[in-house]
């Protein structure tokens, strides 16, 4: 028998292989990225009693179609396209049943940017370094290795389940993209590269994304925040980290970010307020609020014990 | 002597062990015996480590341990650690064939300091360079001391495309573009070394705390080794 699976008809704007992402190679300079909103993603997999490491897909933007060439169960996640199968509009957050012949479409996003579709078992694909996440910049991981998106015409192997009972994320752990943010932010320890004044502008000024904003960072407009240097000796950077260019406009580094940067740094938005994050348009406005290492170290340990990572 | 560091958290899942605030070859055996240590130590406790000029970046599960549990960790792993001559780490030399058709800012390097391009090329590949970090892109090494007499400011404007291979200054540093990428350094040549294959078991031919010499070679012998002029 043919390899069950899923053929692209249409691949969307964007759409990647994700999972959590590559770590141990950080130190040769690959970029850990990952799904970038692992709530979304960690929910389309527990939904499906999946190990939640199992490789998905994250849609951007939407567009996708699919053929259906096997016959199993799916979720999907995060952000509102507006998915159909069969012309037949499905609820998001929940688990669907499809069979061979069915057609699988996402329209373009109305609240959020990334919808994940996860697939019972996850789709059969080599990781490359340990992971099969996506990283377009490096050439490394996705479907092909080659760090390259959907295309049409690609085939996303998976294996065959009966039709499995719905199951729904409930409702209140679903998150309203469209909600004002207010994001938390861990204040850095080396605070002698920014006057307190300058510091105080991140909690004090709303700001807005810029379009200028990718899976690597999220770039902000708004009042400068001043550094006193210029630059820092290049060193790791860790996720959520908040950078100031000479020119003041805050970059947020999320999963795609290189491994080191040598911008002054004023302190770490929250893990879990960068998921939220990477589901915002360019435009979208937001304010700062600070958060103790403690309350975010304990809030992250639920998270992940929840999920069972 | 006492190993001296100050260990500051970077977000919930990471901190920044911290060996000395200025660039200082003498900290490149120092943080590679600490990167080898943390690495023997944690094992599977840990999810990567990012040695760096003057830091150790290293990530951790905040479910297996909190700030202060893995401060005392490190405190305690890092006690005793000895820098021996082996942390030296391997002189790798790497090919390069210098010459203005594929190293286009040999001239401009040349002009800048007022000598000629054979002397460009001599203080370039005389000089032993220590590799401090490998980042920003894979395979990416950040090598110095580049030497006054040769040091050399960024490029006013970057090129939107740099040919893989190509070898190339900064201000005090020299690198080896790994990957055809924008870039701004000055370009002095190209090399056949791959600095990150990926079919190699061995991924990157140095890690930091390893030594590079570069080595003139002629066109003949860079065409040889499978080098490209595009």
């Amino acid at each position: 028998m043919k390899q069950p699976g899923l053929k692209v008809l249409k691949p969307g704007i964007l759409t990647l292989v994700q999972d959590l992402g590559r770590f141990a190679y950080q130190h040769i300079g690959l970029s850990p990225g990952g799904a970038a909103d692992e709530h979304a993603f960690l929910w389309a997999n527990r939904l499906l009693d999946n190990r939640p490491n199992s490789p998905a897909l994250e849609i951007c933007f939407g567009g996708l179609q699919i053929e259906v060439l096997a016959n199993t169960n799916i979720a999907i996640t995060g952000a509102e396209m507006n998915a159909t199968i069969n012309d037949h509009p499905i609820e998001n957050w929940q688990t669907h049943t499809l069979k061979v012949g069915d057609k699988l479409s996402f329209a373009h996003a109305t609240s959020g940017i990334r919808s994940y579709l996860a697939i019972q078992d996850g789709f059969e694909l080599q990781p490359s370094f340990g992971s099969v996440s996506t990283v377009m910049r490096e050439k490394i991981g996705g479907i092909d290795g080659y760090g390259n998106p959907l295309k049409a015409d690609d085939f996303l192997p998976c294996s065959q389940h009966k039709p499995k009972l719905t199951t729904h994320v409930p409702p209140l752990f679903i998150p309203d993209y469209q909600r004002p943010l207010i994001l938390s932010v861990i204040a850095n320890e080396q605070t002698d590269q920014f006057d307190a004044a300058e510091l105080e502008k991140l909690y004090h000024w709303t700001y807005r994304i810029s379009t200028q904003s990718d899976r690597m960072g999220i770039r902000l407009e708004g009042e400068p925040i001043i550094p006193n240097v210029h630059g820092i000796i290049s060193e790791g950077i860790a996720y959520g980290t908040i950078q100031l260019p000479p020119d003041g406009q805050p970059i947020i580094l999320l999963k795609d970010r290189q491994t080191m940067g040598g911008y002054p740094k004023l302190g770490t938005l929250f893990v879990l307020d960068a998921f939220l994050l990477a589901q915002q348009q360019a435009h979208t406005e937001l304010r700062f609020t600070q958060i103790s290492l403690q309350e975010a170290q304990d809030k992250l340990r639920y998270f992940y014990r929840f999920f069972g990572v | 002597m006492k190993l001296e560091f100050h260990i500051e958290h970077a977000g919930p899942d990471a901190v920044l062990i911290r060996f000395g605030d200025q660039i200082n070859t003498d900290l490149v055996p120092i943080i590679r015996a600490a990167t080898k240590r943390l690495q023997k130590e944690f094992q599977e406790e840990i999810r990567g480590l990012v040695p760096s000029y003057t830091t150790l970046m290293l990530c951790y599960d905040p479910r297996k341990n909190d700030f202060p549990s893995i401060q005392d960790k490190i405190q305690q792993h890092l006690a005793n650690l000895n820098i021996s001559p082996t942390e030296m780490g391997n002189l790798v030399e790497i090919p390069v064939w210098y010459d203005p058709e594929v190293g286009p800012d040999l001239q401009h390097v040349a002009e800048f300091h007022q000598i000629s391009i054979d002397d460009v090329i001599h203080r370039h590949s005389e000089t032993i360079y220590q590799i401090f970090a490998i980042g920003f892109a894979p395979g990416f090494a950040y090598m110095g001391n580049v030497s006054d007499q040769l040091a050399t400011p960024r490029l006013t404007t970057p090129r939107p495309h740099v040919a893989a291979g190509s070898v190339a200054i900064a201000d005090q540093q020299t690198a080896v573009y790994p990957i055809s990428t924008p870039g701004g350094w000055n370009i002095l040549g190209r090399t056949t070394m791959k600095m990150f294959d990926r079919h190699s078991p061995k991924l990157c031919p140095v890690r930091p705390g390893d030594r590079v010499k570069f080595v003139s070679v002629s066109k003949a012998e860079f065409l040889l080794a499978g080098g490209q002029i595009e």
